[in-house]
C-alpha cells in the first residue's frame, strides 16, 4: 500500500459524431495507453462514446473559484453584447 | 483537476481560506439551499468534506466489495446467458466502485488512502454483501431487492449538492435498472418454474429479505448524521422514509410472484395508504456492521488477497511506463 499509485488521468468522451468531448470522470493509469484503455472499460461498456480523450489531471490548468468574481463579473454589465439590447424599431423584419 | 491539483491548492487555501468563519458558513449554506452544486475546488466546511469522503469513499467500498457474493456464482451460473449477463452486472459494480472513488478523490483524499482504509478495517461498507449467496436463486434475490434498495437509496443522490457526487450517481442509477430487471427475471423464472425452484426462491427471499431493509440504515430516531447531512443537501429523504418507500413497491412484486414476504406483520394499512411491517432486528445490523456478519471475515481476506496478488501487475505496468518514459526523453 505505500507504493505510490498511478498517476490520475481525467476521462473526456464525444458520445455521438458532432458533438464536442465532455469530461466523463477519471481513471488511474500507468500510461497513456493504459488510461485510455481504462477510460475505455470504464466509461463506455454501453456506447457511450466514439471517441475518448485523456489527459494527466496535473496537466490541466483551472481556474480559481475564488476568483470568479474577479474573471467573469466584468462581462456581466456589458450587456451590449447581446441582440436584445438594440431597439429595433417596429415595421423592420428580417434583423 | 482533481486530487494533486487540489492537494497543492489545499496548501495556499489553508493559510488563506481555511478559516471557517460565520460569515463564510452563512454564504456556503446560502448557496446550498439555492439548489447551487458545489464543485471539487469550491470553499466548503472542513465537516462537509469529512462527511463527504465518508460517504462516497464508504458507497464505493460497497460495489467493490459487493462483487463478492455475486462472483460466487458467476462459474455455476445455469446458462451462458445467465453468466454473460451476470458477468456484465459484476462489472458494472467495478465500474461503479471506480466512479465514486473518483468522486471521493476531487474531495483531496487518494485512492490509495481509500484503499488502505478498507483493507485495515478503519472505513465501513454496506452490511449487505457480508451474507453468503447459497443457491442460484440468491443471484435473483440480490439482483431484486439489493440492487432494488440501492436504486431507492441512490436515486436521490442525483441531487445532492457535491457536483462530483451526483454525477457519479446519474451514471450509476442508469445502470442498476438492468441490475434490477435481470434480478427479478431470474426470480419470476424461479417462482414459476418446478416446486423445487419455488422453493429455492422463497428461501432466497427469506434470507434477503430483512439485510434489504437494513440497507436503508438505522432507524431515523438513531441516525446520528441525518440532520446535518439533510441541511447539507447530500441526504434528500431520511432513512426511515426511503424505507417505507421500498417496503410499498416491493411486497406488490413479491405477491405478483407469488412468493411470501417473511414477515408475520406485515400489513397494507387503508388510511396511510402504506405498508406496515414489523420490527428489524437491530442487534443483528450492528453484529454485522461490527464485523461479525456471517461473512465479514472472508470478504475482508478475499479484497486483501486480490490486493496482494495484483501488486506485481501494478509494479510491472509501473516499470513498463518508466522504461517507455525514459526511452522517449
Ligand atoms: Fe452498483
Ligand atoms: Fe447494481
Amino acid at each position: 500500500m505505500t507504493n505510490q499509485e498511478w498517476p490520475l488521468y481525467e476521462v473526456f468522451i464525444r458520445t455521438r459524431s458532432g458533438l464536442s468531448h465532455r469530461h466523463a470522470g477519471s481513471v488511474h493509469a500507468p500510461d497513456d495507453q493504459m488510461a485510455l484503455d481504462h477510460a475505455r472499460d470504464t466509461y463506455t461498456r454501453r456506447n457511450e462514446g466514439v471517441s475518448i480523450w485523456v489527459v494527466r489531471s496535473d496537466r490541466i490548468v483551472a481556474s480559481d473559484p475564488a476568483e470568479s468574481s474577479a474573471l467573469f463579473e466584468p462581462a456581466e454589465d456589458k450587456i451590449y453584447r447581446h441582440p436584445t439590447f438594440y431597439e429595433i424599431p417596429e415595421g423592420v423584419e428580417n434583423l | 483537476m482533481y486530487t494533486q491539483g487540489l492537494d497543492q491548492q489545499g496548501k495556499t487555501e489553508n493559510r488563506r481560506d481555511s478559516l471557517e468563519t460565520p460569515e463564510r458558513l452563512e454564504a456556503f449554506q446560502a448557496r446550498i439551499d439555492a439548489e447551487e452544486k458545489i464543485e471539487a475546488k469550491d470553499w466548503m466546511p472542513e465537516a462537509y468534506r469529512r462527511t463527504l469522503i465518508r460517504q462516497i469513499s464508504q458507497h464505493a467500498h460497497s460495489e467493490i466489495i459487493g462483487m463478492q457474493p455475486e462472483g460466487n456464482w458467476l462459474t455455476r451460473a445455469p446458462s451462458l446467458k445467465r453468466k454473460a449477463i451476470l458477468l456484465a452486472k459484476v462489472q458494472d459494480e467495478a465500474g461503479h466502485g471506480l466512479y465514486l472513488y473518483g468522486a471521493a478523490e476531487t474531495l483531496g483524499i487518494s485512492r490509495d488512502r481509500m484503499v488502505a482504509d478498507l483493507l485495515s478495517g478503519k472505513a465501513k461498507y454496506s452490511s449487505i454483501f457480508n451474507y453468503p449467496t447459497l443457491n442460484w436463486a440468491d443471484i435473483g434475490a440480490i439482483g431484486w431487492l439489493v440492487d432494488g434498495a440501492a436504486i431507492m437509496n441512490q436515486i436521490p443522490l442525483c441531487r445532492c449538492s457535491y457536483g462530483p457526487y451526483a454525477r457519479a450517481m446519474v451514471r450509476i442509477c442508469k445502470e442498476e435498472s438492468f441490475h434490477q430487471r435481470q434480478g427479478f427475471e431470474i426470480m419470476h423464472v424461479m417462482a414459476n418454474g418446478s416446486e423445487d425452484q419455488k422453493a429455492m426462491a422463497q428461501d432466497a427471499l427469506n434470507r434477503w429479505w430483512w439485510p434489504s431493509l437494513m440497507m436503508f440504515g438505522p432507524s431515523d430516531k438513531d441516525s446520528k448524521h441525518s440532520a446535518q447531512s439533510m441541511a447539507w443537501k447530500i441526504k434528500r429523504f431520511s432513512n426511515d422514509e426511503l424505507r417505507q418507500k421500498f417496503v410499498d413497491v416491493t411486497v406488490p412484486q413479491a405477491d405478483f410472484l407469488g412468493l411470501t414476504v417473511p414477515d408475520p406483520d406485515l400489513r397494507f394499512d387503508e388510511t396511510s395508504g402504506h405498508y406496515c411491517y414489523g420490527e428489524i432486528d437491530w442487534q443483528e445490523f450492528h453484529d454485522v456492521i461490527a464485523g461479525n456478519g456471517p461473512c465479514n471475515r472472508q470478504r475482508m481476506e478475499t479484497r486483501r488477497r486480490a490486493q496482494d496478488d495484483g501488486a506485481w501487475v501494478r509494479e510491472a505496468a509501473r516499470a513498463y511506463a518508466a522504461k517507455h518514459a525514459a526511452k522517449a526523453a
